[in-house]
């Protein structure tokens, strides 16, 4: 397979991004130790991931940007336990993932809200599942986690909806409650696959100072694909560079900007710069598309 | 609301108009009610005979429902097996194509065989014509849960159990209330069948009485009987199937922008 991926500290840049200091093999949170991922047999064999190491801190934000299909929901798949990794090793909170039982939180771009649920019964689900609120879920679900689950519904602007149908939500609305559904459950862990990829521009911008906020109130430990470069900025501790498939990380930075951060932070030269750069880095990553944009 | 209204009085008009046309086709033509009795002499024949008529379709309604309970009981543990598991899905499916693919009159003679002439073949028929509907409606619904929401259940660590009766299960009812219109109106197919070969009770016993002694008015009377039952047990479904399932029939009307 391929060399361990290059790291590449873009030190010319003028913004205050700056190159990367993992965590040690002892303080990693997360952990992918030279795990690859390979779909198929023999003839057909379509390797996913190459190999690809990265450690990822407890509390970090971090977003993995990089063109279509170059694995990074893959990764995402490995960390949550969805996916076996083909060789190699991947660790959450320092055991080999499964083992731990870690309380994870995952949102899609599709919500994949329960439509025969209302929403608050939506939100809840995990509670439903999870040790240990599975044991406490009949005693506490009409009191304690009711009111967990509508004060969530308040912070991301769904007060009052938690009695609706999925039916009768709109998209962006949806996805909020989807986020309170991978949060209800406190998890150590949040997994978010392009969950505003569906969304309008002003509703996702909408979304981004949402999740900032849940980010900050409870510090979960955050790994989140995305395309739009500008969310990965806008969100992210630290900017991950994915090439083509087979995927691995060819760029990986620290981006530290102040925090909250706000939407006119994105439009000031030294961020746009960023993007730029990013930009081109998946633009050469995907090397049979000529790099003229 | 009003164009519901209105639908609702054109299919009982175009009932009732059917029904003036035959009856005034008849009577333009002759026909002979040895051939196609009016309706009208079908309704006097049904209320002249009910009392003779009510024991045969209260046992028709029982062998019909008995199998029919039965049919589904065992289609859904059939369908959930088969919606579950991917291989019991490969290694089973061949086998009920097969089985549903025999024609079920076919396997009357072989009821009759075994358990003789009268209501337990009737019951059996009718129980092996709802089963297939049932299985296959329920595990298209087990099959068809969405891959991403199953990803989120697994990165909760749920068991296959959870995953099954919180999405797997409430995502087939539509599917199951479907086929449950479809398989009542079967197991009174089966249950008749049976009944005209082989019982000395039943609706399908009388038609087949009635026709030997050419009382045409009486056959067409127990096909009504049959009609009216078929019709109340389907609308009988239909309505539980609004009650529980009203989230699959989305009402866009109430969706927000």
């Amino acid at each position: 397979m391929n060399a361990p991926a290059p790291i590449v500290p873009l030190a010319s840049d003028a913004i205050p991004a700056g190159p990367v200091v993992e965590p040690s093999h002892v303080d990693a949170y997360v952990e992918l130790e030279r795990a690859t991922v390979t779909y198929g047999r023999a003839p057909n064999l379509v390797h996913a991931l190459a190999e690809t190491s990265l450690r990822i801190a407890k509390g970090d934000f971090v977003a993995l940007v990089g063109p279509s299909g170059c694995g990074k929901s893959t990764i995402l798949k490995m960390v949550g336990g969805i996916l076996r990794a083909s060789t190699g090793f991947v660790y959450v909170a320092g055991r080999e993932v499964g083992a731990e039982p870690v309380r994870i939180g995952m949102a899609f771009q599709n919500p994949t809200m329960l439509p025969w649920l209302s929403i608050r019964d939506n939100v809840m689900m995990p509670l439903k599942i999870v040790p240990p609120f599975r044991g406490e879920y009949r005693a506490k679900r009409k009191t304690e986690f009711r009111d967990r689950v509508e004060a969530l519904l308040a912070q991301v602007g769904l007060a009052g909806f938690g009695d609706k149908h999925p039916w009768q939500l709109s998209g962006g609305m949806l996805q909020r409650a989807s986020l309170c559904r991978a949060l209800v459950h406190e998890p150590q862990l949040l997994l978010l696959d392009e969950p505003f990829g569906a969304l309008d521009q002003f509703t996702r911008e909408e979304l981004w100072a949402i999740m900032q906020q849940l980010w900050i109130t409870r510090r979960p430990t955050v790994l989140l694909v995305t395309h739009d470069l500008r969310e990965a900025g806008y969100l992210a501790n630290r900017i991950c560079v994915m090439s083509a498939r087979p995927g691995r990380i060819v760029d990986d930075r620290v981006f530290e900007a102040p925090r909250p951060r706000t939407l006119a932070m994105t439009y000031e030269p030294d961020f746009v710069a960023m993007t730029q750069r990013l930009r081109e880095l998946i633009v050469e990553s995907r090397g049979d598309v000529p790099a003229t944009v | 609301m009003s164009s519901n209204v209105q639908r609702k009085i054109a299919s009982v008009a175009l009932i009732v108009g059917l029904f003036v046309v035959w009856e005034v086709l008849c009577l333009a033509f002759g026909v002979s009610d040895s051939v196609l009795p009016r309706p009208s002499q079908v309704f006097v024949t049904l209320w002249q005979r009910m009392p003779a008529l009510w024991p045969h379709t209260l046992q028709t309604l029982y062998t019909t429902m008995l199998g029919f309970v039965l049919g589904v009981g065992i289609g859904i543990v059939i369908g959930v097996l088969i919606g579950w598991s991917k291989l019991a899905y490969d290694v089973a499916y061949p086998l009920l194509v097969g089985f549903s693919s025999i024609p079920k009159v076919a396997v009357v003679p072989i009821f009759v065989l075994y358990f003789g002439a009268g209501t337990v073949p009737a019951v059996l028929t009718a129980l092996i014509m709802s089963i297939f509907p049932v299985v296959v409606n329920v595990a298209t619904g087990l099959a068809t849960t969405e891959p991403e929401l199953e990803d989120v259940m697994k990165t909760l660590r749920a068991t296959k159990f959870d995953i099954l009766w919180n999405v797997g299960l409430p995502r087939a009812m539509p599917y199951f209330f479907a086929s449950l219109k479809v398989a009542v109106t079967l197991a009174f197919v089966g249950s008749v069948i049976s009944e005209t070969v082989a019982s000395n009770r039943g609706i399908g016993n009388v038609m087949m009485i009635a026709s030997a002694s050419f009382d045409v008015p009486l056959v067409f009377a127990g096909l009504f009987i049959l009609a009216a039952l078929g019709i109340a047990l389907y609308g009988m479904f239909s309505l539980v199937e609004n009650r529980i399932t009203g989230w699959a029939h989305r009402k866009t009307e109430f969706a927000m922008g």
